[in-house]
């Protein structure tokens, strides 16, 4: 990771290029440094985060008048520090009889910045949790003493976490975490806290902005989405080719414990959603064997959603994984303990993420930890079943090969899709889709539930989704149509995005039809779309002259009264 | 370490620091005479500086100096 005065260096860059997001930066403590880190790690990310930063101490004010500076900047994220050693000063300050409602009163106080924050402004909202000050008043009795600071802020930071849990828009930046992997010396000096009102120390800036970045890209639909593993001395210990079945080390003992460890952090993380691919120099067979029969693997071989093991190279088998996966380079993380192997990799596929793990097995996850890879911005049921989908996806490309045309392909699926409205069953995935699509999506809009349940009480709006179901299974909510109403005559496509998942089984046709359907149903005489190209959408930048609309002025137009319908295999439902 | 030895090494901490590759400090130098020596960066120049020479600065000491001889003084006299 760099360091702070190589993310200043970074500010001298030309960011003209880069995709613009506006943050605005409140603090009660000196902010000007964690200003410039911000910026710079925006940078390293393809970003041009453009901050407003407060004043100092000025985040009530800002908040609380409809005409500061901050609404007048509409910014897309507001960052909040509040920090604690100023919950300490107000703690100091209050009646022996009131410090017992300290957390109470902050909780009331950030509800009410943050109720003001949506009436005001769309932004989103990133609050700082609180990293711990013991003032040793009580010792270790202050785990028993309600006023005490210590229980105050324990129970502050709790309290936090449940009132983000129902808060959509407000993220909690885990700031307290830091302090507990680097330890309070590393993350805070007095004596520049003392001299600046900088509560965070010169090193420890960068990883601060880090993970403000990281949340700031999962909002902004860049984050993880697979990992990749490889096997020998990576998932076990030694060498199954060798060793045997029966040899390798893996259990409750020794150096077998920290895999199987690591073994539970990976289940986690597919149960999370994340899609687990194994990538390893083996004969398939004997690389299956540990998932199949070994009594200590904790994974097995229905989480790992595509098992490539053969004695072909990593980059192209990776490059296979990729393209079944039909995800970004950018979004997979490649695992693997051989240096010489990450390096190979890493000169071929640049955009791919891979840790320089640890010698030393043991200390795999605690380095893994402090990277922080898979940050997200939601999490909903569907995420829970993706390993599945993909499987099932690889039965299908299994079919496809049997059969002579793509049409009579198609017909044997089945598929059937239910349309409808959004509604407040299928918001969240609505939402969720439009963050993470980024190759079908032709507008690149990304929505919140919020802005979800907004469109849809709006009677501006005509609103679709779509699910789609075959004899393999259920792939959920797929693909969704947001229409405005720009006319009496003309219904504008604001969105058209669609999971990538479901490409070539002609629900591009469907869809289109369903926008006819609606459009007529309505009165309107003409469809007016765009396509925003962006680095990752390439894939739909014929979409429209594919389906038959005429350029004007970077416009694309489509007549409704002379629509053909298209012909497709799916079944309205 | 010789004072004209620590003038040089501190000289390239605020070339660093500072990203200015103009600068040229001598004992008499203030604050005033730097671009961008402002009071934030001060922080970062003493935080970098604690650094090499592995020392640590009281709080006191960090508001105290009135040109860089002053500051040399104060390193040296933490044995470096």
């Amino acid at each position: 990771m760099k360091v702070f005065s190589q993310l200043k260096k970074n500010l001298k860059n030309d960011f003209s290029q880069l995709p613009t997001i506006k943050i605005a930066l409140l603090g009660d403590s000196a902010t000007q440094f964690l200003n410039q880190a911000l910026r710079g790690t925006g940078y390293d990310r393809g970003y041009n985060l453009d901050v407003f930063e407060a004043d100092f101490n000025q985040i009530e004010q800002q908040i609380f008048d409809p005409s500061s500076e901050l609404y007048k900047f509409t910014p897309d994220v507001i960052v909040i520090f509040n920090s604690t050693h100023k919950l300490l000063s107000k703690y100091n300050k209050l009646d022996q009889g009131e410090q017992h409602k300290l957390a109470e009163l902050q909780i009331e106080l950030i509800s009410n910045l943050f109720n003001r924050v949506k009436k005001y402004s769309n932004a989103k909202v990133i609050y700082f949790n609180f990293p711990e000050i013991n003032d040793s008043v009580f010792g270790s009795f202050a785990n028993k003493t309600i006023s005490s600071f210590l229980y105050q802020l324990r129970k502050l930071n709790y309290e936090l976490m449940s009132y983000a849990a129902q808060a959509t828009n407000f993220y909690l930046l885990d700031i307290a975490s830091i302090q507990n992997q680097l330890g309070k010396s590393t993350m805070f000096q007095p004596a520049v806290y003392v001299n600046s009102e900088m509560v965070l120390s010169i090193d420890v800036l960068p990883i601060v902005a880090a993970r403000i970045v990281d949340i700031i890209g999962a909002i902004y639909g860049k984050f993880k989405k697979c990992l990749i593993l490889d096997l020998d001395n990576t998932m076990w210990g030694g060498v199954i080719g060798d060793d045997g079945l029966e040899n390798i080390q893996l259990g409750s003992l020794g150096i077998g414990k920290a895999f199987v460890e690591f073994q539970h952090w990976i289940k986690k993380l597919k149960n999370r959603g994340i899609i687990i691919a194994v990538c390893s120099k083996n004969t398939e067979s004997v690389a299956k064997e540990p998932f199949q029969k070994h009594p200590d693997m904790v994974l097995r071989m229905e989480d790992v959603a595509l098992f490539v093991a053969n004695w072909e190279s990593k980059v192209d088998n990776i490059r296979t994984i990729q393209k079944v996966l039909n995800i970004g380079f950018d979004s997979m993380v490649f695992l693997d303990d051989n240096p010489y192997e990450r390096n190979v990799v890493r000169e071929s596929i640049a955009e791919l993420t891979i840790p320089e793990l640890p010698v030393d097995p043991a200390e795999y996850l605690e380095y893994l930890y402090t990277l922080n890879l898979f940050e997200t911005a939601s999490f909903s049921n569907e995420d829970t079943e993706r390993t599945k989908l993909y499987q099932v996806e690889a039965k299908r490309t299994n079919l496809q090969a049997s059969f002579s045309s793509e049409g009579e392909f198609l017909q044997s699926l089945d598929m059937i899709s239910i349309v409808e409205p959004f509604n407040k069953f299928n918001t969240p995935r609505v939402a969720q889709l439009s963050q993470r699509s980024n190759q079908f999506n032709l507008r690149t809009v990304r929505y919140t539930d919020e802005d979800i349940a907004r469109i849809a009480n709006n009677n501006n709006y005509y609103t679709l989704s779509f699910t789609l179901k075959d004899k393999f299974g259920d792939n959920g909510l797929i693909a969704v149509v947001i229409l405005a109403a720009e006319s009496q005559s003309t219904m504008f496509i604001e969105s058209w995005f669609m999971s990538c998942r479901v490409l070539k089984r002609g629900m591009e046709n469907f869809t289109l039809n369903a926008i006819i359907d609606v459009a007529k149903l309505n009165g309107f005489l003409q469809i007016k779309a765009e396509y925003l190209p962006t680095v990752k959408n390439e894939l739909v930048k014929d979409h429209y002259v594919n389906l038959g609309f005429e350029e004007k002025c970077g416009y694309w137009y489509l007549d409704v009264e002379n629509y053909q319908t298209k012909s497709c295999f799916i079944t309205k439902k | 370490m010789e004072k004209s030895e620590m003038l040089k090494k501190v000289n390239d901490i605020f070339i660093d620091t500072l990203d200015n590759e103009d600068i040229m400090l001598t004992y008499e130098t203030t604050a005033k005479d730097v671009d961008d020596w402002d009071s934030l960066n001060h922080i970062q120049l003493v935080v970098a500086i604690e650094r090499y020479f592995k020392i640590r600065f009281t709080s006191q000491e960090i508001q105290s100096w009135n040109n860089v001889g002053e500051m040399l003084d104060c390193i040296s006299a933490k044995n470096v």
